[in-house]
Parts: C-alpha cells; sequence; structure tokens
C-alpha cells in the first residue's frame, strides 16, 4: 500500500468516526474540491513565474527578482492588484456572455485535472473512462474561448476566437489518437489503470517506437491545444492585440491568464501520466534493488517532477519557435500529424497483436 | 520521396534552433546581460557608443573647440541647438572673428540622434553618458554648453 493510498484512508476513516456516510461523502467532496481550487491557484501562480524567470534566461536576463526571494511572490503581486482592479468591457459586449465566459475555461480545466491521479489514490474521481472524459472536457474550454471573442464585441477578439476554434478542433483529433495508440498497449481508459500497467516499465519504453511517435505528435498537438507559441495564433500579439481576452481586464483576465497556464499543466501531466509512468516511480524490471531504492521517492514527487520536465520542454519551444501562419497550422496537422498518427496506430496495433511490446 | 525529407528537415532545423536558445539558458548564469541598475548606480558600466545628453569638453584653462560654424545647428532635425554668436575683433591679428557667445542646448527637445556630433567638423560636442535627465521645471531643461568666460582653443580651424 502505498503513502498516499494510507493517507487518503486515514482521512476517510477519520470523517465517518465524526459524520454519517452521507455526509462524510458530501464534505469529501467539498475537501476535495477546496484542494483542487487551492492546488489549481498555487500551480498557476508558480508556473507564471516560472515562466517569466525561464524566459529571462533563455534571454540572458534576470527576469523578475524583487519581490520576495528570487522574486517568488512577484506573481501573487501581480495577482493581488489584478483582483484590485476595476473590470472593463466594451459598452456593446453581451455582458451575460461577457461575464460567462472566463468560467468556461476554469471549469473545464478543474474538470480536466481531477480525472489525473497525483500519487495513488490521489485523483478526485477515477473513472473507467477517464482518458475519454479528459478529450470531452478539455474540448470545452474552446467554448469559452469562442463566447468570450463573440461576447466582447470586438474584431480582433472574434478573429482570435475563430482561430481557437479551428485550431482545437484539427488538434484535438492528434491529442485523441496519440493517446489512443498508447491505450492500445494497456487495453483500458482508467488513468489507474495506465498507471499500474507501467510498474515494470513505463509506455514510452514498452512500445518503443511507436510510442516515441506518439509521444512526440502528443507534445506538438498538446502544445498547440494549450495555445502556446508556435500554436498562439488565438493571441497572437503582433496581429490582434491579444485575441480572445483583449477586452477583459481585472479578474477576468487573471481567469484567462491562469486557465492558460493550467491548460499547460494537463497537457503536461497527461503527457507524464500515459508516456512517462505518472507517479510511478522510474522501474526497470528485473533490478529490484534499483527499483526499491525509487521507490522510497514519494509518488506526487515523481509526478510533479515528470510533469516539469514536459513544462520546460514547453517552455524551451515557446522561446525558441517563431509562430506559424494560419495555412501553416492547419497543414501541418492535417497533411502531417493525422496521417502519421493514424499510420501510427496501425504500427502499434500491429505491435500489440504480434507481442513485440515488452 | 519529399515529404519524409521535409519532416527530417523540419526536426533537424527545430532541434538546431533548441540548442542554440538551451546554450543560452545553462549558461544564463554566467553571461547576463542586463544590469542591476539602481543598486549599482555608483559601478554602472556603459558601452562604449552609449548616448546620454550632449556636452562640450573644456580643458583645463576653460577652453573649448567650437568655433561657432553653425554646423550643428543646420544638422539637427527638430531645432534642439540655437548659437548665439558674433564677430569680434582679435586684438593679435587686428582682423575679426566669428566666435560663439552662447551655445544653448535644448534638452527637452532632443532625441539623442547623434547627428550634430556626425557634422561637428571640429570635434567640440560629444554625447556624454549622462542618463538620469528628469527635471521638475521645464526650463532646467535648456543649457548652455559653454562654460562662462570660456573661449576658442588656440589652433582650432573649421
Amino acid at each position: 500500500m502505498h503513502g498516499t493510498e494510507r493517507f487518503t484512508a486515514t482521512v476517510h476513516e477519520w470523517l465517518l468516526s465524526i459524520f454519517t456516510a452521507g455526509t462524510t461523502h458530501f464534505v469529501e467532496m467539498v475537501l476535495i474540491g477546496l484542494a483542487y481550487l487551492g492546488f489549481f491557484a498555487i500551480a498557476g501562480l508558480a508556473l507564471v513565474y516560472l515562466e517569466r524567470r525561464i524566459a529571462a534566461f533563455f534571454q540572458v536576463r534576470l527576469g523578475p527578482n524583487r519581490v520576495g526571494p528570487q522574486g517568488m511572490f512577484q506573481t501573487l503581486a501581480d495577482a493581488l492588484k489584478l483582483v484590485a482592479k476595476e473590470p472593463i468591457g466594451t459598452k456593446k459586449a453581451d455582458s451575460f456572455l461577457y461575464s460567462l465566459a472566463p468560467y468556461f475555461l476554469i471549469i473545464s480545466s478543474l474538470m480536466a485535472i481531477s480525472v489525473i491521479p497525483m500519487g495513488a489514490g490521489f485523483s478526485g474521481f477515477d473513472i473507467d473512462v477517464g482518458v475519454f472524459f479528459l478529450i470531452a472536457v478539455s474540448s470545452i474550454g474552446v467554448l469559452g474561448i469562442l463566447i468570450a471573442g463573440w461576447g466582447s464585441y470586438n474584431k480582433y477578439a472574434l478573429i482570435g476566437a475563430l482561430r481557437s476554434g479551428a485550431q482545437m478542433i484539427s488538434y484535438e483529433l492528434s491529442v485523441g489518437l496519440s493517446l489512443l495508440t498508447m491505450i492500445l498497449l494497456v487495453g483500458s481508459l482508467r488513468f489507474s489503470d495506465i498507471v499500474q500497467s507501467q510498474s515494470d516499465y513505463w509506455l514510452i519504453f514498452k512500445g518503443h517506437i511507436p510510442a516515441l511517435i506518439a509521444f512526440i505528435i502528443f507534445i506538438i498537438s498538446g502544445t498547440a491545444e494549450s495555445n502556446r507559441t508556435p500554436f498562439d495564433l488565438v493571441e497572437a500579439e503582433s496581429e490582434l492585440g491579444a485575441g480572445f481576452h483583449s477586452e477583459y481586464s481585472g479578474i477576468q483576465f487573471a481567469f484567462f491568464f491562469l486557465s492558460e497556464f493550467i491548460n499547460m499543466f494537463i497537457i503536461s501531466a497527461v503527457a507524464a501520466t500515459v508516456f512517462w509512468g505518472g507517479w510511478m516511480p522510474l522501474h526497470l524490471g528485473g533490478f529490484s534493488g534499483f527499483n526499491q531504492t525509487m521507490d522510497y521517492i514519494p509518488g506526487p514527487i515523481w509526478f510533479l517532477g515528470k510533469t516539469g520536465v514536459i513544462i520546460f520542454l514547453m517552455m524551451w519551444f515557446r522561446w525558441t519557435f517563431p509562430r506559424l501562419r494560419i495555412d501553416q497550422l492547419m497543414k501541418l496537422e492535417w497533411k502531417y500529424l493525422l496521417p502519421l498518427n493514424l499510420i501510427n496506430i496501425l504500427i502499434m496495433a500491429f505491435v500489440v497483436w504480434m507481442g513485440w511490446h515488452l | 520521396m519529399g515529404y519524409f525529407s521535409d519532416i527530417y528537415k523540419g526536426f533537424k532545423t527545430l532541434l538546431t534552433g533548441m540548442r542554440v536558445t538551451g546554450k543560452y539558458f545553462f549558461n544564463a548564469r554566467k553571461e547576463i546581460i542586463t544590469q542591476q541598475y539602481p543598486d549599482n548606480r555608483s559601478t554602472l558600466t556603459f558601452p562604449e557608443r552609449f548616448r546620454g545628453r550632449v556636452y562640450m569638453p573644456h580643458n583645463e584653462n576653460n577652453e573649448h573647440r567650437c568655433t561657432g560654424c553653425q554646423a550643428c545647428e543646420i544638422a539637427c532635425p527638430n531645432g534642439s541647438i540655437e548659437i548665439v554668436w558674433d564677430r569680434i575683433l582679435n586684438p593679435d591679428t587686428g582682423k575679426k572673428k566669428k566666435t560663439i557667445d552662447k551655445h544653448i542646448y535644448h534638452l527637452s527637445m532632443c532625441t539623442m540622434c547623434n547627428l550634430c556630433i556626425i557634422a561637428c567638423p571640429t570635434d567640440a560636442i560629444k554625447m556624454s553618458h549622462e542618463f538620469e535627465l528628469a527635471a521638475f521645471d521645464r526650463a532646467d531643461l535648456t543649457m548652455v554648453l559653454n562654460q562662462p568666460g570660456s573661449k576658442l582653443m588656440d589652433g582650432v580651424e573649421d
């Protein structure tokens, strides 16, 4: 039994000793919701800080280093400033849709993050269609972007939102298909099963060549899904101001900003879970001494570490690659990623059929 | 097989780019190019060609090199330089010679474009490294570059 599982079991028994079974269920739901909201805020702020700091190092600058040790509290100060600011919108904006849009993004990211296991027994709800649910829920986010673009009554916002729609619909395919490639190996859509199946080797080692191709495709389309450079046509600063959120200010802008970074975290977490074993420590079949040493590092640290490596990779992309044009974006998806992905699924199916995987 | 060679070339160029930025990232601690300005105010280092406000160097005898030819005044695109001059009799030669009275410099209009320094035939004015130029009164931004009682250095001709 893992430490994290023991922790959740202890909390569950403690709550049962105080309340009835029904109340315990309710209290647990509230507690988990609060935990996710807290994690959401802290992770968002930390990622904004990391992004700014890493961007600075890529450009041989120092970045924020004044507020707190090494500038750690800079994003907290920025968030406080954004909360204190007055929300200003356009006069002709559809005020209902305009104020609704940020919550679509926030809620879709919160729902998506809830199925990812951060340790043994550390996931909001572990349903047997986890991967399917994640893909379905994360595409609700694009609805928020479209509503924001439509509701703000601004041509730049609308262009940005429609670009986002085109981009999301295209790249959703690649994300889904590359995850499907790995599911062929596991045979289950449940995230805990996916992690459990990697207790001897991570899936990227198990599936070797087709898994590596799927991983590369997933990282590319995941970067596009989270609207980051080189796929940030949605908010292309040089053409559209800020795209779909150009008319937002104050806390609503902060919601958009945070959800963008949380989306990056979700994409990295999914990549870490499906390809690199999630919270499962690095295990090599046969070396039991090595495996036991690795087991001393707790699961959540493995999970956050792997996610962090992929987040760093995405930040590296952002500060290296130039932005794609909209036709290049479509060409990359429909002429390169999608056909390669379909062929890759066939190869993977063949590999699994012949039993060539580890 | 242009399709697959395109993919190969794409990945190759992307990795080349990532290698360049990665090199900068991992050596970032050693070669930060920004300076922590208000903290190191006493030890600031300037690039050689840094353009602060215009100044006129004087030597120890309070002599400058400005002949009053007005080339800088003509060269200035937004009229930041104004020269007040007169023809003054030189007692040695008995000839009248153009001499500056005031070299007036309006910092409020200057864009530090360097054109006056290029135009000057005698190198009388230069760009200083002074950059903290804010003032509380607009009149403080109009300054006379030649010091009071200064005169032309001997042997400077344009």
